[in-house]
């Protein structure tokens, strides 16, 4: 056993190794140990690569767009005009969102929300970039699916005040969203547990000759469940379609990356596997949807799974819980070397000559104005300490298919209390 | 090696009786947080680890200031694996630490569970006695924060059904502190909830959300500074009566209370603390007194540790039992979001059940 001596980290002489993040408060951040090696100008492999092809790409850093918002090298994808418009809006209708429905928590209308504030290329872009058919299984940060799926905001926020509309039926805590005909699936507040699901839901797609894939997210901190191990694990083993896409946005709640990271990328986990691994910029809409597009492309032609690291900066706290000025340098994001998703897209629209500030300008007044509508609509559905509510013996159904004695029995408990 | 053995704290009666002048008002997370300190402070071999436990000082605060007196190698901030920080907790205990480990949420001891229940409950016993692994592991338990079903849960049923692992839930700062230092003290591990409902104050269950005092107007919210230890394996009667028995822990014993105090009926209330080892002994003599029982917990009904009262009692005071024992819990559904108050044993539940018991004659 170590000799007790006298020291700050107690009674032992620790050796052990602690890591660090990119800043604390009082700090100057520094984001040097992100290896931002750009791999524009280099290569895209094909779809049928080997694992250990795509090491420089596991190790790098996929961009499309420059500091400047000009596009460039191999992975510029083939987007219209429309379609990039298209892409702006929905992470600006996101944007709006998340600032109405952030100010509402804050109002005391909703118990919890968590938004989404810099990240938002990642779900719009993959998004956009996968067919209607293919399942989602997202984590809790990844509202722009619902958005480019187009699920009606005002279901969204009826959900987030469990109201009479809800269609979590007043369960579920906010954000943690289902839309079934939508093709997202139910997110759990238990983290990466989605991650080995979507191989599953994969694996059936292959199973029964379907051409669906399967998209699942998860954030740095997350990677270190065991469910994204074994997720890795089986897709890797039975080549299942799917999408394994880590968000590393810097964070997980107080603790950075590097609790996780060990001091590699994400992207590269998937060599170990033999899975192709990608790290892209996650603010660069254009090399976002290009990655997400090879990688679909992989898995549609049976050559099995991507990991996909999209580099990017959580600008907001982790939810409504939490004060990240207590635990980072104030205005670390500004610090931030990759800009802001809207305003990149925005700045590469304008230099392509179909867009302009005050197009910009007009559009975010129309969202926030919709937002405005939409909450209004919400609210005459109920709110969360008025109502109304689902009735509340609904709570004892859905537990199980047809609800049995001992349930009933309580049921009828309740009703006769109530 | 294997840390030295110390007196198990089960058997101390060293609730070291401190001066009232020693005493400070603390809310629950406080007195977790001067029971991590104190035990720190006196033994090298203490330390925290769990996610955001370190530089954050824990989400709901209870290691705050640690990291900055004990530096990142006792306030360890770990990856977001529960399994891995049981796990690696087992391995420092084994090799003579004991670690204190933060799980954020009860919720999420599930991602650990066969390292709980396969691995750390199973040790000395599968050793033959060679090996132990000192670890507690904290996690705030409950509702009525409107978690929804992932941030509400009451699991302790789970774990007092696991041989090996010892049960403890407070239901107040001074409670929390003794229990606690006992916990980290003692040799085996210790599953410690803590009802994050009365992190900062009592609650009595009234459906507005209201009710909350603050534990700074609470007899129990005064907390001796220093060290002093709680046993595990000891209920304390929070009220003498004579016509039933209450049996609560954690947030309940506070609904229970206001129950009683509404009711207007003579019963007696006793929080258990320690759900295993269970204090049998102060269970039996106050049911055999009282001759009735009704037995209060927040986690769902079936197979819930009120089952396991419901037959301790039974085999104990069957000849003085003059009413069929009740229960007043949760429903067997997952933890509703917008359906707290109802979800929760309400005043008026538990007031009828004591009613019902007393209709027997
Ligand atoms: C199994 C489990 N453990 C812990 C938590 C508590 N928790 C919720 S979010 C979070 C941080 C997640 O960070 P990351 O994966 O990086 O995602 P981000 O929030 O940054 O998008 C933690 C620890 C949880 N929800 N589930």
């Amino acid at each position: 056993m170590p000799t007790p001596t006298a020291g700050p980290a107690g009674a032992f002489a620790s050796k052990l190794y602690v890591p660090t993040g990119s800043s604390r408060p009082g700090e100057t951040p520094d984001f040097s140990a992100l290896k931002l090696v750009s791999e524009t100008g280099s290569f895209q492999p094909a779809t049928d690569c080997e694992a250990g092809d795509t090491v420089p790409l596991a190790r790098g850093l996929v961009r499309v767009l420059d500091d400047q918002g000009e596009a460039g090298g191999p992975w510029q994808p083939e987007l219209s005009d429309e379609q990039l418009l298209q892409g702006l809006r929905h992470m600006l209708h996101v944007r709006a969102y998340d600032d109405r429905m952030f100010r509402m928590q804050r109002q005391g209308q909703l118990s919890f929300y968590i938004k989404s504030t810099g990240e938002e290329a990642v779900a719009v872009a993959q998004g956009m970039a996968l067919r209607g058919g293919d399942m989602l299984f997202p984590a809790y940060r990844q509202q722009g699916l619902l958005f480019v799926r187009g699920r009606d905001v005002v279901d969204m926020m009826c959900h987030c005040i469990s109201n009479a509309r809800d269609n979590c039926k007043g369960r579920q805590m906010p954000v943690f969203y289902t839309w079934k005909d939508g093709n997202f699936f139910s997110i759990s507040g238990n983290l990466a547990t989605q991650y080995s699901q979507a191989v599953g839901w994969a694996m059936a797609s292959a199973y029964k000759g379907e051409d669906h894939i399967a998209t699942t997210w998860v954030g740095d901190g997350s990677t270190a469940e065991a469910d994204v191990h074994n997720a890795m694990l089986f897709a890797a083993t039975y080549r299942a379609p799917v999408i394994l896409n880590i968000v590393n946005n810097q964070w997980a709640i107080s603790t950075p990356q590097a609790f996780a990271a060990t001091g590699t990328t994400f992207a590269a986990r998937a060599l170990g596997y033999n899975i192709p691994g990608i790290r892209v910029d996650g603010n660069d809409f254009l090399a976002v949807y290009a990655v997400t597009e090879w990688a679909a492309l992989r898995a549609r032609q049976g050559l099995g799974p991507t990991v996909i690291e999209l580099l990017t900066y959580r600008v907001a706290g982790h939810s409504t819980s939490d004060n990240p000025d207590a635990y980072r340098a104030q205005g670390e994001g500004d610090a931030w070397p990759l800009g802001d998703p809207v305003t990149r897209l925005k700045q590469h629209l304008i230099g392509r000559g179909v867009w302009s500030e005050q197009q910009q300008q007009e559009l975010e007044a129309e969202l926030k104005q919709s937002i405005t509508d939409a909450w209004k609509q919400a609210l005459s559905h109920g709110s969360l300490e008025d109502g109304p509510h689902w009735p509340v013996a609904t709570m004892f159904d859905d537990v199980f298919q047809h609800m049995p004695a001992h349930l009933l029995r309580q049921r009828q408990q309740l009703e006769d209390e109530t | 090696m294997s840390s030295p053995s110390r007196p198990a704290a089960d058997n101390a009666d060293d609730a070291t009786a401190p001066a009232d002048s020693d005493k400070l008002t603390m809310s629950m997370v406080q007195a977790i947080n001067s029971a991590l300190d104190c035990t720190m402070a006196a033994d090298p071999t203490v330390l925290v680890m769990g996610q955001d436990v370190g530089f954050f000082g824990g989400v709901f605060r209870c290691t705050e200031g640690l990291y900055d007196k004990y530096g990142p190698h006792r306030a360890l901030d770990t990856p977001i694996t529960e399994g891995g920080i049981v796990a690696a907790a087992i391995g420092m205990g084994v090799n003579g630490l004991r670690p204190v480990v933060e799980m954020q949420f009860a919720d999420y001891i599930y991602p650990a569970i066969d390292q709980i229940i396969s691995e750390l409950a199973r040790l000395r016993h599968r050793s033959g006695g060679e090996y132990f692994a000192p670890v507690t592991i904290r996690a705030p338990c409950g509702g009525g924060i409107r978690g929804g079903q992932t941030h509400s849960q009451s699991p302790e049923g789970i774990f007092t059904h696991v041989c090996g692992l010892k049960t403890v839930m407070p239901s107040s700062p001074y409670d929390a502190k003794g229990l606690l230092i006992s916990a980290i003290e003692d040799d085996d591990p210790v599953m410690f909830f803590e009802p994050k409902r009365i992190y900062n104050g009592p609650f009595h269950g009234h459906d507005n959300n209201g009710g909350s005092g603050s534990w700074s107007e609470h007899p129990l919210g005064q907390v001796p500074a220093g060290h002093y230890r709680i046993p595990l394996g000891k209920a304390a009667t929070i009220r003498a009566g004579s016509q039933v028995t209450v049996l609560a822990y954690g947030t309940m014993v506070h609904v229970a209370a206001a129950a009683i105090r509404a009711s207007g009926i003579d019963a007696e209330l006793l929080d258990l603390r320690s759900l295993l080892p269970l204090d049998i002994e102060a269970v039996a003599e106050s049911v055999q007194k009282t001759g009735r029982c009704v037995i209060i917990h927040e986690a769902t009904r079936t197979s819930g540790y009120g089952a396991e009262l419901v037959a301790e009692v039974q085999e104990n005071c069957f000849w003085q039992l003059r009413a069929p024992i009740e229960r007043v819990t949760g429903w067997d559904t997952p933890y509703p979001h917008a359906f707290e108050w109802e979800y929760f044993p309400s005043q008026r539940r538990i007031i009828e059940a004591l009613q019902r018991t007393l209709a027997y004659h």
